[in-house]
């Protein structure tokens, strides 16, 4: 156990300085009923501070003691005291001597596991005048309930419009109301040059490092391949995480269309129209352009079999990719569409669909386990039935999204850890630490450990709870997980410091939490695209100038084009062919077997391989 | 049978034919027994044959005797920029012949935004009056519209073609959108034609392409470092996706790489009805020599998708060719003269694309597959000729040896061995892929519409004398299954009562400039949920393991293992929410 305390305690050396990033001391005075005075000491670029309302600031105990739990790291468990102050674990270890009138909770026979991040929610999400119904106070009080102490939210900006002032919106909203630490991803609905300087402020002003793109939702957030390319070389460069929602829309519209034709208007239409090969398409092509520009992947929503199918071979092929199966897809199925009652139909709906083949959440759970899946999020994006009902004449207009916020980290434990499935900590990782080390987060969040975060949860293995619209924290009348019975949940949830959940009852505080800047070049993502992109250096074959007849050509014969394709930059450099003598070599990044293998040797080659320089004669 | 076309065949030199001591293979068995030919059909097969006086023999002495080769897949005397691929439909056929292939299948490709009809009438006025073998025509489609559509119905229910061509690539100019494909695929689907696809992403190709150039890579070289293989791959999965979702039988043309192939045969495992048509050039040569220093040489291997520089994978492709993953076998014969090929000497992105390999392709097969014991003799003629046939729907008119069956057939040498050369071949290129490599097995004998064309390694043709063979629609081979699952793949909507609660105020125009997430042409606003109250099954076609499973939305399948509060039927009206 002291080798573990050493252990961490050289981590807290390493990276104690981001707990000054934050740009707020609290005073040293202590007691849960003081005044806090904060004040700005810095303002770090990614840390940015602002002052809140004292008002907000009920600090329950700001030194808190957990004694006699088992914990739960996504490496290992052990048992230990955990020592916390200022929102830091201070201590970790046996016997620690710490202050007195310290608040102890005891965890004996419990674990003690990193708070959940929720990497994937949209609290607040606008869509066609209206607002889905949790926002930032509900949504995020809705994952404190269950284990979740950090949400990324999706910043979707109206296409055309300014990423920034878009994400200013977004942190607007959620500064005022969010109950725990949050970060935003911001979604590229639209592209053109211009964004790319946006989405560099973005990285490197505001602590963004991850952008999505749309491959579905045609004429409003769909972007074409070329422009996937173009975003996807920016989002490289800028060392962020390019996440993709991976829908074919071009497909998904003639299928609308189709099923609609055929007089089907009910919510069945929407898991029609949206099979899931079109999914797992787009998927297989976003891999093959992110592989093109040697550029990390991330794909949202994993709904179907296929898809996952699809994200498993590339890992085996070496792309750096992940994917994130959400609650919805690893706790129900897209039966429910053909239920008789509309509004419950209704509530399922969510892109891309729930699959109707009913062993997709357990293929995905397994998937999930073996590592060919890495995160968790919920895609928490609630509407009411009077919105949904928007939508009662044509199931294009439903607007999409289903909860899961809340039961994400009690689903995933009942599903994988209580069947055996995975561990404890591969529950850690799968929940917590694989996130924070994606979005480079780690390991100030997603893990135990001395100069962490004081964002933790007392888990209770044994306790079981039947999810239900009646108790659950959302605005929503519909819980598409209704009546599921699901083993393990939080006993005591702790969020910045401070008891948020203790005996069932819930004492959160709007506004508390904080932005959480994140830096580019996540190491857990970026080191091997490094690597890569050192190898994948392309050298032209220097050759004599080809100095015999040359075939006229007419100049626009086909139609207007005169090539086989558009070309930006002729390159009309003329002596280029000549230069670079010294070296010849090629080489491919990623496909490194091949490098080195020479020709097959059972085919006699007459002609000599290098052949001559000049090549007027023809042999 | 009903397939005697023969009405336009200007002279036989001997239209008597008696092969005798052969041992005759078909694709699905082998035997030894004379074949008979008369008026270029086969009227006998069997032992000790009654035939008239004055037949001449011909000795097989236990040789093997093969359908003719169908080559699916040519480019005779393609236009490009105003210049000509060199080999003709003259010398094309005459190097098809000359490797033991007695039927091509060239392709038409119309300027976009000309007419189908026009051009496929032209390809086939040069086809007639040169064409020494018989022949059928694919069509590109290389633009997409209402009179396309029309001229598309034309040409299969009246010209006699059944397979029509699309670009996944060539952006700008031949390559069209995801939408188009589906229209495109639905329609042929209707219609009992194959779409063909030349698979490959262009908008990805045109921006590498882009930063090669910037990069100061102009030579061959760029060409494949351009396109990689994932391209390529990745538009055959597309494809294949699209296909499945129209219910469309799929034909992938030039399968260049070992991931195209793998998604291929996935997709069949899966149960899609995908066929892959490999090439001479990949299953014979690999793409390592557009590193060649010799620049003619280099462009002389251009062609789309690139041969693969992955040495491994001309094997990879003739065992997935063995195994029946890949199905049929084509040449893309394009031949462009250096000269012409120079059109790109200082941008790789000019170099007109296109090899040889119909004149190679029987040999390069039977050495690469048969010789190493990847395939026996019948796959062989399965993959060189009956598949085609099948595909083509001429089965079993072409593509096999049987009575009624146009006498095409090759006696066939296992031992011969030929070292292939530019100076020895019959194709006007100045340059062949396949330069030096030696085949062993080649045809000794070669019998196109009833005539000896090729004997003692002396080639007898006749410009003009090949016909255009029509193709119908709806192939069995590829349209059975198809029609089948339609008849499975029956949607209806879940009957349920009106919606009467409150709903939401909404902007329609808020988020963009569509109203929703889709672009719709008809809103149909008719209120069906209340009818078909008799019946509310539903089932996916092509997915038989989901066949059945969620037929009864009134009972979701749900896991064991979960108790269920609310009943899972609802109520009819659902204005009270639980």
């Amino acid at each position: 156990m002291e080798a573990a305390v050493d252990g961490t305690k050289a981590e807290h050396l390493k990276w104690a300085p981001l707990a000054d990033d934050m740009g707020v001391v609290p005073p040293e005075d202590e007691g849960s009923e003081a005044e806090w005075k904060w004040m700005i000491v810095q303002t770090a670029p990614y840390m940015e501070a602002r002052p809140r309302p004292p008002w907000k600031l009920q600090w329950q105990s700001d030194r808190l003691l957990i004694k006699g739990g088992k914990i739960v790291n996504d490496d290992q468990s052990f048992y230990a005291d955990i020592y916390m102050e200022d929102s830091l674990i201070k201590q970790i270890g046996e016997n620690l001597i710490v202050p007195g009138g310290v608040k102890i909770i005891d965890a004996h026979g419990r674990m003690v596991i990193p708070g959940g991040i929720d990497v994937h929610t949209r609290f607040q999400m606008p869509d066609r005048g209206m607002t889905a119904v949790d926002d930032f106070y509900q949504g995020t009080r809705a994952a404190l309930a269950g284990g979740t102490t950090m949400i990324i939210d999706h910043v979707v900006p109206e296409p055309g419009g300014s990423l920034i002032s878009a994400f200013e919106q977004w942190r607007d909203w959620a500064d005022s109301k969010a109950c725990c630490d949050y970060s935003l991803h911001v979604d590229v609905t639209s592209w053109h040059k211009g964004l790319q300087e946006e989405m560099e402020t973005l990285v490197k002003d505001h602590g963004v490092n991850s952008f999505l793109v749309y491959l579905a939702y045609k004429d409003i957030f769909q972007l074409s391949d070329s422009q996937i390319y173009e975003v996807f070389s920016v989002i490289r460069d800028l060392g962020a995480i390019a996440q993709v929602h991976a829908e074919n829309g071009d497909i998904v519209a003639e299928e609308q269309r189709r099923i609609l034709e055929l007089g089907i208007t009910g919510p069945e239409g929407h898991v029609l129209s949206r099979p899931e090969e079109v999914e797992a398409e787009a998927v297989n092509r976003s891999v093959t352009i992110a592989n093109q520009t040697n550029c990390p992947l991330y794909i949202t929503k994993v709904m179907s079999k296929s898809a996952a199918d699809v994200i498993a071979l590339a890992r085996k092929k070496g792309t750096v990719v992940f994917g994130e199966p959400i609650s919805a897809s690893l706790g129900t199925d897209g039966s429910h569409y053909w239920s008789k009652n509309w509004a419950k139909a209704a509530a399922y709906i969510t892109s891309p669909p729930l699959s109707p083949d009913p062993t997709t959440p357990d293929y995905l759970n397994s998937l999930l386990s073996c590592g060919d899946l890495q995160v968790t999020g919920s895609a928490h994006c609630t509407f009411n039935t009077a919105q949904r009902a928007v939508g009662k004449d044509d199931f294009t207009l439903i607007p999409e999204g289903t909860n899961g916020t809340e039961e994400r980290m009690s689903l995933v434990w009942d599903k994988c850890v209580v069947t055996g499935k995975m561990d404890e900590n591969q529950f850690v990782a799968a929940t917590s630490t694989n996130a924070a080390k994606i979005f480079n987060l780690y390991p100030r969040k997603g893990r135990i450990a001395v100069g962490s975060d004081a964002d933790l949860i007392i888990w209770d293995p044994d306790v079981t709870k039947i999810i239900s619209a009646k108790t659950h924290n959302l605005a929503v009348e519909y819980n598409i997980f209704e009546g599921t019975e699901v083993r393990g949940i939080p006993l005591v949830v702790i969020s910045q410091g401070k008891i948020v959940l203790e005996e069932g009852n819930l004492h959160t505080t709007e506004g508390s939490g904080r932005y959480i800047g994140r830096k580019p070049f996540s190491d857990y993502v970026y080191k091997r695209i490094k690597a890569r992109s050192r190898l994948a250096e392309l050298r032209g074959v220097p050759r004599g100038l080809y100095d015999g007849p040359v075939c006229e050509v007419s100049v626009t014969p086909k139609t207007v084009t005169p090539a086989s394709s558009t070309k930006t930059s002729p390159a009309k450099q003329p002596a280029q062919p000549v230069r670079n003598l010294h070296q010849s070599g090629f080489s491919l990044s990623g496909a490194q077997i091949d490098d080195n293998v020479p020709r097959r040797n059972t085919q006699r080659i007459v002609a000599p391989p290098g052949g001559r320089a000049n090549i007027t004669s023809l042999g | 049978m009903s397939y005697q076309g023969k009405k336009n065949i200007p002279k036989i030199t001997s239209d008597r034919l008696l092969i005798k001591g052969g041992r005759i293979v078909n694709d699905d068995q082998s035997f030894y027994a004379d074949i008979y030919m008369e008026d270029g059909l086969i009227k006998q097969l069997g032992d000790n044959l009654i035939v008239p006086g004055g037949v001449k023999t011909i000795e097989a002495n236990g040789k093997m005797v093969i359908p003719g080769g169908i080559d699916i897949h040519t480019h005779f005397q393609m236009p490009y920029r105003g210049t000509t691929t060199v080999d003709d439909f003259s010398q094309g056929s005459k190097a098809a012949l000359a490797g033991g292939t007695t039927m091509i299948v060239d392709h038409v490709i119309p300027d976009p935004g000309s007419s189908l009809i026009e051009a496929f009438e032209q390809w086939k006025q040069w086809a007639d009056e040169k064409a020494c073998c018989d022949y059928s025509l694919h069509v590109d489609i290389t633009h997409w519209n209402d009179s396309v559509k029309q001229e598309v119905e034309t040409l299969l229910k009246e010209k006699g073609v059944n397979s029509f061509q699309v670009y996944m690539a060539y952006k700008d100019l031949y390559q069209m959108s995801n939408s188009e494909l589906y229209e495109v695929f639905s329609f042929l689907g209707e219609m009992g034609g194959v779409v063909q696809v030349h698979a490959e992403n262009g908008e990805i190709i045109a921006e590498e392409q882009a930063r090669m150039l910037q990069m100061g890579i102009t030579g061959p070289e760029g060409h494949v470092l351009s396109r990689p293989e994932e391209l390529e791959a990745e538009a055959v999965f597309r494809a294949i996706t699209i296909a499945s979702q129209t219910s469309c039988p799929l034909y992938v043309t030039k399968v260049m790489s070992k991931s195209a192939a793998d998604i291929i045969s996935q997709a069949r495992k899966k149960g899609n009805v995908v066929f892959g048509e490999p090439i001479s050039a990949s299953l014979g040569t690999d793409g390592t020599h557009y590193w060649s220093k010799n620049w003619a040489k280099a462009a002389s291997f251009v062609t789309s998708p690139p041969l693969s520089p992955d040495p491994t994978t001309p094997d990879y492709l003739n065992t997935l060719l063995a195994s029946g993953d890949l199905t049929v076998t084509g040449s893309a014969h394009c031949t462009f003269s250096v000269a012409q090929k120079a059109i790109g000497k200082d941008d790789f992105t000019q170099i007109p694309e296109g090899i040889n390999g119909v004149e190679e392709r029987m040999a390069l097969i039977w050495d690469k597959a048969v010789v190493t014991g990847k395939m026996d003799e019948n796959t062989f003629v399965a993959v060189t000729s009956t598949n085609a046939a099948k595909i083509l729907n001429l089965y079993p008119r072409k593509g096999r040896i049987a009575v009624g069956s146009d006498s095409d057939l090759v006696i066939w040498d296992a031992d011969a061995v030929r070292t292939i050369t530019a100076k020895t071949h019959n194709s006007a290129a100045e340059y062949n892929v396949f330069e030096g490599m030696e085949f062993r097995g080649g045809p000794l004998v070669v019998i196109c519409q009833g005539k000896i064309v090729l004997e003692d390694g002396n080639l007898h043709v006749t410009s003009g004398t090949g016909r255009f063979i029509p193709c119908s629609p709806f192939p069995d081979f590829a349209y059975k299954r198809i029609k089948a699952r339609k008849q499975l793949a029956v949607l209806r909507p879940v009957p349920r009562g009106m919606y009467d609660g409150p709903v939401s105020e909404f902007s329609p125009m808020s988020r963009g400039g569509t109203p929703s997430a889709s672009a719709r042409t008809s809103p149909t606003k008719q209120t069906p949920p209340v009818r078909n109250l008799h019946h509310s099954g539903f089932s996916l076609a092509g997915n038989p393991a989901q066949r059945g499973a969620p037929t009864t939305e009134e009972t979701p399948i749900r896991p064991a293992g979960r108790r269920i509060v609310v009943p899972p039927g609802g109520r009819s009206n659902i204005t009270s929410l639980s």
